[in-house]
C-alpha cells in the first residue's frame, strides 16, 4: 500500500483530486479568481456581468491598442524587445500548461531543460539574424567575427549539451513522462521561436510589413467578433461555438477595407516603408531611404464594373495597397484556423484559457493565436512576391567564397548576362 | 489499492457528470467514456502500470532457422544477428557501387521506413487507429516537407538543369510559397478534423507527427547535402558509427564488466572505451584508402549533358598527401621522424571522436523511448535487429554533426545556391553585382584586368 501511495505521489497527484472538478486533479491550474484591477471592479460594480465584461474587455482592449502605438513610436529596437518578452511569455505559458498535463513539477531537471533549450533556439537564430544585419558591425569586432564564423557549430554544442543533460537526466519510472515532455517542448519551440523570428525578419524588410499584418489580425478579431455580437446567427464551426458566418464574412470585408486605408496612410512616411538598418557609425537604427516603386503613388484604371459605383476612371493608389489585399485576405480567411487549432487545444486539454495574465483576454497566447500563420504568411510573401535575395548580401557571401569559386560564380554569371544581352559580348564594363 | 480505487471511482463519477452536462446521452457514450478514462489513464499513470506492447512475432527466415537448428539459443542468436550484419554491409557496399543516385534513394527509402515505425508506435501508444484521417494527414505532412527540403537543396544542385525548363522555373521562384500552401492546407485539414471526444488524441498525434518529421526527414536531408559534399563525407561518418557498435559490442561481450548507463544495461565502460578506439583506428584507415580515389572524394555534380551525377574533379588540398612530422612522443614508438597522411584523416579523427563519445547517446535515446513506451524493438523488418530506426538510431546526430562540421570547418557558403540567387535578380542588379564582383576580382589580382575570360 505505501508503495501504491509513493507511485501516487509520484504521479502528482494529491487528496484534493477526487474533489477537484478540474480533468487533471491536483490544484486546478487556471486560477479561479477574478484578477481584474480593483479599480475597474467600482467603477462597473453597478453593470450587469455581461455589459461589465464587455466593458472589462473593451477597456484593455483599448489599453492594449494603445500600447502598441507607443511602442511603435519608439523604434525598431524596443519592437524587437517586446517581440522577444512576447515570445519568452508564449513559451513560458504553452509550457506551463504541459506541466500541470502531465503532472510533471516533480522533474525539477525539465523545468531547466526547458528554459536551456530556448536559451539555444533563440542563440542559433538571434545569431543568424544578427550576422545577415549587423554584417559590417559584426566583422569589426574580433569576438563577434569568431562567434559568427562558427555560429552553427557553436548553437549545434549547446543544443547537444541540452539532448545529452536530458539523456543523462532520465529516471527509471518517469522515462514516459520525460519523453511527452521533451516533445511539448519541442513543438512549442517550434512553434513559438520561429515565428517570432520571422516576425523580427518582417519587421527589419519595412515596419509596415509588421504593422498592417499584425493590425489586420487584430482588426479580423475585433470586427468579427462585433458583426457577429450585432448579426451573428449561423454557427461557424463546431470549435468555437461562439463564431459565425455572419461575423467571419463581416470580419472579412471589414478587414480588407480597413488594410486598404491603413496601408494608405503609412505609404506615406519612409520610417515605416524603408528597410531597418543598423547605421554603423552612428550605432543605431535608421530607416531612410529612396521608398521603392511599392510605395509610389501609381494611377490605375478601375474595371469598368466599379464605374458606375465609385463615378471614378482612374485611382492612384499604391502598390502595396494591392499586396494589403492579399494580407488582410490571408488574415481574415486563414488566421481563424489559427484561432480554432487554439480552441481545439484548448479543450483537449480542458482549459479555458492559456493564462489569466490580461484581464477580461486571458493569457498572451489567447491574445496571438491567431498571428502564429500571418507571420509565416508574411514572410514567404515578401520571399517570393516582393523582394528577391539581397544584393549587398550577395556580394558579403560572395567575398567569403575561395578564389576558384569566385571565379567560377563571376565566369557563370558574365555568361549569363551576355546570354541575355544586357551585357554586350564585347564590353568591357 | 483502496486509495486508487476510490480515485478512480470519483474520476468515473466526474466524467459522468461532465458527460451529462454537454450534451443528451447517446448510445455510443460508453466508448467515448472509455476512450477518456483511457485517455486520462495513460497520462496519469506511472510507467510501470502501462501493458506491454505486444512483441512481435519471430521472422526469421525459415531457412536460416533450419541452418542453425542445433545450436544453443545464445549463439543461434549471434549467428543470426552476424549473418544480417554481412548481409547488411554488403547490400551497402553493392549500393555504393551502383553510385551516388541509387545512394540518394537508399536514403529516402529509410527515411520513409523511420517514419512508418515511429508514427505506427504513435498509433499503437494512443489506440488511434479509430482515426483514418489521421493517417493521411501524417503521409501528407511527410510528402509537403519533403516537398520542402528536396525543393530547396536539389534544385540548387540542379540549377543547369533547371535553367533550361520553364515550368521548373516557375516551382524554383515561387518554391517557399508552394510548399507553405502545401503544408497549410494539411494544417487546414487537421482543424477541420478535429472531432469532439477525441481533441486530445488528435494534438497527441499532430505533436508525435511533427516531433517524428522533425527527427526523421531534416537528418535524411542533411545526410543527403552529406553526400553531394562528396561520398566520403557520406561513408566515412555512418562506417565509424557501424564500426563502434560493432566493435563496442565485441569489446563488451569478451571485456565487459561495469556497467555503462542504467538506460542499456548491456553496454560496458570496457566496451565504450574499447569501441572508441577501436573506431579512431579504422575511421583512420579507412579514410586512407577512400582518399586516393576520385569517385568518393569529389562534390557529386550532375552533368546536364549526359544527364548523369559524375564525380570528377581537382583533388581538393584535403585529399592531397602531406608530410606531418611525428610529436616526439610517438617518434620513440612508431620510429618514424614524418609520416604522409591525407589532411582528411585529421579530420576523420574529429568524426570518429563523435561517433565514438555522442553517437551512442542517440541510442540511449532510443533505449529510454522503447522503454517509456514498453516496446522491445521499433519493429520486426530485420530479423535479429529490429527495426530500421534500431539500426539508426545513433546516426541521427551524426549527420547533423557532420554537416555542422562541414559548413563551419571545410568550406564557406555553398556556391551553387549563390549562383542561384544571383540568376534570380533583376537584370539591373545583376548588372551592378557583374560590376562589383569584377572590380573586387580584379584588385584581387585573381582576374587579369586585360583578359576577356
Amino acid at each position: 500500500l505505501q508503495e501504491s501511495e509513493s507511485e501516487n505521489r509520484l504521479d502528482g497527484e494529491t487528496a484534493s483530486d477526487s474533489e477537484s472538478k478540474s480533468e487533471f486533479g491536483g490544484s486546478s491550474p487556471v486560477p479561479t479568481s477574478d484578477d481584474t484591477p480593483e479599480v475597474l471592479n467600482r467603477a462597473l460594480s453597478n453593470l450587469s456581468s455581461r455589459w461589465k465584461n464587455w466593458w472589462v474587455r473593451g477597456i484593455l482592449t483599448l489599453a492594449m491598442i494603445t500600447f502598441f502605438f507607443i511602442i511603435i513610436y519608439l523604434g525598431p529596437m524596443v519592437l524587437m524587445t517586446i517581440v522577444m518578452c512576447v515570445q519568452i511569455k508564449c513559451f513560458h505559458e504553452i509550457i506551463t500548461i504541459g506541466y500541470n498535463v502531465y503532472h510533471s513539477y516533480d522533474l525539477p531537471w525539465f523545468r531547466t531543460l526547458s528554459w536551456y533549450f530556448l536559451l539555444c533556439v533563440n542563440y542559433f537564430f538571434y545569431g543568424e539574424t544578427v550576422t545577415d544585419y549587423f554584417f559590417t558591425l559584426v566583422q569589426r569586432e574580433e569576438p563577434l567575427r569568431i562567434l559568427s564564423k562558427y555560429h552553427r557549430f557553436i548553437s549545434f554544442a549547446l543544443y547537444l549539451t541540452g539532448f545529452c543533460m536530458f539523456v543523462l537526466s532520465l529516471v527509471k519510472k518517469h522515462y514516459r513522462l520525460q519523453f511527452y515532455m521533451f516533445g511539448w517542448t519541442h513543438v512549442t519551440l517550434l512553434i513559438v521561436v520561429t515565428q517570432s523570428h520571422l516576425i523580427i525578419h518582417n519587421l527589419f524588410e519595412g515596419m509596415i510589413w509588421f504593422i498592417v499584418p499584425i493590425s489586420c489580425v487584430i482588426c479580423n478579431d475585433i470586427m468579427a467578433y462585433m458583426f457577429g455580437f450585432f448579426f451573428g446567427r449561423t454557427p461557424l464551426i463546431k470549435l468555437s461555438p461562439k463564431k459565425t458566418w455572419e461575423g467571419f464574412i463581416g470580419g472579412f470585408f471589414s478587414t480588407v477595407l480597413f488594410g486598404l486605408l491603413l496601408s494608405y496612410v503609412m505609404s506615406g512616411y519612409r520610417c515605416f516603408t524603408c528597410p531597418v538598418e543598423f547605421n554603423n557609425d552612428t550605432n543605431s537604427f535608421t530607416v531612410d531611404c529612396e521608398p521603392s516603386e511599392l510605395f509610389q503613388l501609381q494611377e490605375y484604371n478601375i474595371p469598368v464594373l466599379l464605374h458606375s459605383v465609385l463615378a471614378w476612371k482612374t485611382v492612384r493608389m499604391y502598390p502595396f495597397q494591392i499586396h494589403s489585399i492579399a494580407l488582410s485576405t490571408f488574415a481574415s480567411l486563414i488566421g481563424p484556423f489559427g484561432g480554432f487549432f487554439a480552441s481545439g487545444f484548448k479543450r483537449a486539454f480542458k482549459i479555458k484559457d492559456f493564462a489569466n495574465t490580461i484581464p477580461g483576454h486571458g493569457g498572451i497566447m489567447d491574445r496571438f493565436d491567431c498571428q502564429y500563420l500571418m507571420a509565416t504568411f508574411v514572410n514567404v510573401y515578401i520571399a517570393s512576391f516582393i523582394r528577391g535575395p539581397n544584393p549587398s548580401k550577395l556580394i558579403q557571401q560572395f567575398l567569403t567564397l575561395r578564389p576558384d569559386q569566385q571565379l567560377h560564380i563571376f565566369n557563370t554569371l558574365k555568361a549569363h548576362l551576355v546570354d541575355r544581352g544586357i551585357l554586350g559580348s564585347l564590353e568591357d564594363a | 489499492m483502496s486509495a486508487r480505487r476510490r480515485r478512480r471511482a470519483a474520476a468515473e463519477e466526474e466524467e459522468e457528470e461532465e458527460e451529462e452536462e454537454e450534451e443528451a446521452t447517446e448510445a455510443g457514450s460508453d466508448k467515448e467514456v472509455d476512450l477518456e478514462e483511457r485517455l486520462r489513464e495513460l497520462d496519469l499513470r506511472s510507467d510501470s502500470d502501462i501493458p506491454d506492447v505486444p512483441l512481435p512475432t519471430d521472422s526469421t527466415p525459415e531457412i536460416l532457422k533450419k541452418a542453425l537448428s542445433g545450436l544453443s539459443a545464445r549463439w543461434k542468436n549471434w549467428w543470426i544477428r552476424g549473418i544480417l550484419s554481412i548481409a547488411m554491409i554488403s547490400g551497402f557496399f553493392l549500393i555504393i557501387y551502383l553510385g551516388s543516385f541509387m545512394l540518394m534513394l537508399l536514403v529516402l527509402s529509410i527515411q520513409v521506413k523511420c517514419y512508418h515505425e515511429i508514427i505506427t508506435i504513435g498509433y499503437r501508444v494512443y489506440h488511434s487507429y479509430d482515426l483514418p484521417w489521421f493517417r493521411s494527414l501524417s503521409w501528407y505532412f511527410l510528402m509537403c516537407v519533403n516537398y520542402f527540403f528536396y525543393g530547396e537543396t536539389v534544385a540548387d544542385y540542379f540549377a543547369t538543369f533547371v535553367q533550361r525548363r520553364e515550368q521548373l522555373q516557375f516551382l524554383i521562384r515561387y518554391h517557399r510559397f508552394i510548399s507553405f500552401a502545401l503544408y497549410l492546407t494539411g494544417f487546414c485539414m487537421f482543424v477541420l478534423s478535429l472531432v469532439k471526444k477525441h481533441y486530445r488524441l488528435q494534438f497527441y498525434m499532430f505533436a508525435w507527427t511533427h516531433v517524428t518529421l522533425l527527427i526523421t526527414v531534416t537528418q535524411s536531408h542533411l545526410v543527403i547535402q552529406n553526400l553531394f559534399e562528396g561520398m566520403i563525407w557520406f561513408l566515412v561518418p555512418i562506417s565509424s558509427v557501424i564500426c563502434n557498435d560493432i566493435t563496442a559490442y565485441i569489446f563488451g561481450f569478451f571485456f565487459g564488466r561495469t556497467p555503462l548507463i542504467k538506460l542499456s544495461p548491456k553496454k560496458t565502460w570496457e566496451g565504450f572505451i574499447g569501441g572508441f578506439f577501436s573506431t579512431v583506428v579504422f575511421g583512420f584507415i579507412f579514410s586512407y584508402f577512400l582518399a586516393q580515389h576520385q569517385y568518393f572524394v569529389c562534390p557529386v555534380e550532375y552533368n546536364s549533358e549526359t544527364n548523369r551525377f559524375v564525380t570528377e574533379c581537382e583533388a581538393s588540398e584535403l585529399f592531397q598527401m602531406k608530410k606531418y612530422s611525428v610529436p616526439p612522443l610517438l617518434q620513440a614508438v612508431l620510429g618514424w621522424e614524418t609520416v604522409n597522411m591525407y589532411p582528411f584523416q585529421m579530420h576523420s579523427f574529429a568524426l570518429s571522436t563523435f561517433a565514438s563519445l555522442i553517437g551512442p547517446f542517440g541510442g540511449f535515446f532510443a533505449s529510454g523511448f522503447k522503454r517509456a513506451f514498453k516496446i522491445k524493438d521499433f519493429a520486426d523488418t530485420i530479423p535479429g535487429h529490429g527495426g530500421i530506426m534500431d539500426r539508426f538510431d545513433c546516426q541521427y546526430l551524426m549527420a547533423t554533426f557532420v554537416h555542422v562540421y562541414i559548413t563551419s570547418f571545410i568550406r564557406g557558403p555553398n556556391p551553387s545556391k549563390l549562383l542561384k540567387q544571383l540568376l534570380i535578380l533583376q537584370p539591373e542588379q545583376q548588372l551592378s553585382v557583374y560590376k562589383t564582383l569584377k572590380s573586387h576580382l580584379v584588385e584581387k589580382g585573381i582576374l587579369q584586368p586585360s583578359l576577356r575570360g
